[in-house]
């Protein structure tokens, strides 16, 4: 299981990658192995707003769909079309392959995220 | 889970790098190392399922004969010893108990295979419609092993650990007391993938050996080990049903699709009455095949509706991983079963659309 050290991370395996007062947000490997081949992806329309803790998109596999959750506030500027036409490749590199960036303004939320070594240790403690 | 039974194949599972979860009650490999690359093995070369979950039983005696031909709704008298047979068992009311595979050894000697999460209902079905045939029933499904090996390359491999010739096991026909590296095997030209193929049934204690001399001598030809995953998408392809999607208590075989199966001349069985009915006053719903055409995956149990109005319900949906695809059979009013109907499928509350299409989605790939 890869976790890189500059991202965010939540407890139903999303990654928040910051840069200015834009938010990356994707799905971690781990979540990636565990769903296997995705086929898949359904995400917003730009400009939609979410609050912390809403769905914002679908991820399908093979067997079964799985929402996505959005861990802060947020309105969406862009989405990642390249995994709407080729799902595998968040298959191939999850932290590369970003779903959708927010401007977001509430740093409190990104402070109540884990650091990839919690997220780590997490991970662990799910597998028991 | 720490519940679930273990087949005796559950070390290699673990051993294979399986991603084991609860089926029916059993720990089995949901896949290995991917669902559609199991999936495409089959489809090219080969692979091998660990089905020991499947359940056995034995009729034994002198009336075993009229006993499932009373059972069954397909005709066992054109069998001939050694031939294996599909076929459904019915309520009264013409819903499914579940369907089979029926094997005739000899006249007096069946060998029925049945579905995992039903094989105690099925028993007790057995067991209360034995009336006065002179018979005896044993369930002998957990002392039995089943390892299904399938795929265009099945027979060259199985070849090379036997001295049967398989040439000779045609389509649905089986053998026994075949040595499979050494151990004794009943095999069959069966399978639930639309693709060529060997069911192998052997006991708990040797069954593992067998599994790794067949993953050992298809190596070559690129075998790989296969979970309950690609089970699915691949007899969802080749348009097999399944107990608790196309078929159940609820849904008869003539809705699901699968008259043929049904001899309706046949003298008596179980659920003739309300079948032949059905079949007179004609089918309000069937089973149809579709494509999406709106972006979005079909799942089991998702609403399709036409104009806003419910019309019935997916029964199996996937993105094909053959066809790349998205496709689903569903159950449907009759009225809007026509090839080339448009219709819509309920996706997270949002109607999508799709085409009513054939349902032979894929060809099958028999050797018969």
């Amino acid at each position: 299981m890869r976790v890189l050290k500059s991202l965010f991370y939540t407890s139903e395996h999303e990654w928040v990658k910051l840069e200015e007062d834009k938010a990356y947000i994707g799905v971690t490997d781990y979540a990636q192995k565990a769903l296997g081949d995705i086929v898949f992806i359904e995400l917003p329309e730009v400009d939609t707003e979410f609050a912390a803790g809403d769905g914002f998109g679908v991820i399908e596999s093979v067997k079964a769909a799985s929402d996505i959750y959005i861990p802060i506030d947020g309105k969406v500027i862009e989405i990642n079309e390249a995994i709407i036409d080729e799902p595998g490749l968040v298959n191939e590199n999850a932290y590369e392959n970003w779903m959708i960036c927010v401007e977001y303004s509430d740093k409190a939320q990104i402070e109540a995220l884990m650091s990839a070594e919690e997220y780590k240790e997490f991970c662990i403690s799910e597998e028991e | 889970m720490e519940n679930a039974k273990k087949t005796a194949l559950f070390t290699s599972h673990e051993k294979y790098g399986g991603k084991v979860i609860d089926f029916a009650g059993w720990a089995l490999p949901v896949q290995y190392k991917g669902i559609i690359p199991e999936h495409e093995a089959v489809r090219n070369a080969a692979g091998l399922f660990d089905v020991s979950h499947m359940g056995e039983v034995e009729v034994i005696g002198k009336d075993a004969f009229a006993f499932v031909q009373n059972l069954v709704t397909n005709d066992i008298s054109v069998l001939e010893d050694n031939q294996v047979m599909y076929a459904l068992m019915c309520y009264e009311d013409g819903g499914v108990v579940d369907d089979l595979l029926v094997y005739k050894f000899t006249k007096d000697y069946f060998y029925l295979v049945i579905n995992a999460s039903n094989v105690d209902k099925d028993f007790n079905w057995m067991v209360s419609n034995k009336g006065d045939f002179n018979i005896t029933l044993e369930n002998i499904s957990l002392k039995v092993s089943e390892v299904a090996l399938q795929g265009p390359k099945a027979q060259e491999i199985l070849q090379k650990l036997t001295d049967t010739k398989l040439d000779e096991v045609k389509f649905f026909c089986c053998k026994r007391d075949v040595l499979i590296a050494g151990v004794k095997c009943l095999i069959s030209r069966t399978g639930y993938t639309g693709e060529d193929g060997f069911e192998i049934y052997s006991d708990n204690d040797n069954i593992a050996s067998v599994w790794d001399r067949i993953l050992e001598a298809g190596k070559e030809e690129r075998i790989m080990p296969c979970g309950l995953g690609c089970r699915d998408t691949l007899r969802f392809e080749a348009t097999l049903p399944l107990y608790g999607n196309e078929i159940s208590k609820d849904i008869t075989p003539l809705e699901a699709g699968l008259g043929y199966f049904v001899k309706l001349k046949k003298e008596n069985f179980i659920g003739k009455d309300a079948l032949v009915k059905q079949k007179e006053e004609g089918l309000v719903r069937k089973l149809v095949g579709f494509e999406m055409k709106d972006k979005g995956i079909p799942r089991h149990g998702y609403e399709v509706a036409v104009n806003g109005q419910v019309i019935g319900f997916v029964t199996t949906g996937y993105f094909s991983p053959t066809l790349k695809k998205n496709i689903g059979l569903a159950l449907i009013n009759a009225e809007y079963t026509e090839l080339g109907s448009n219709i819509n499928i309920i996706v997270r509350n949002k109607p999508l659309k799709a085409e009513v299409i054939n349902k032979k989605f894929y060809n099958k790939n028999y050797k018969k």
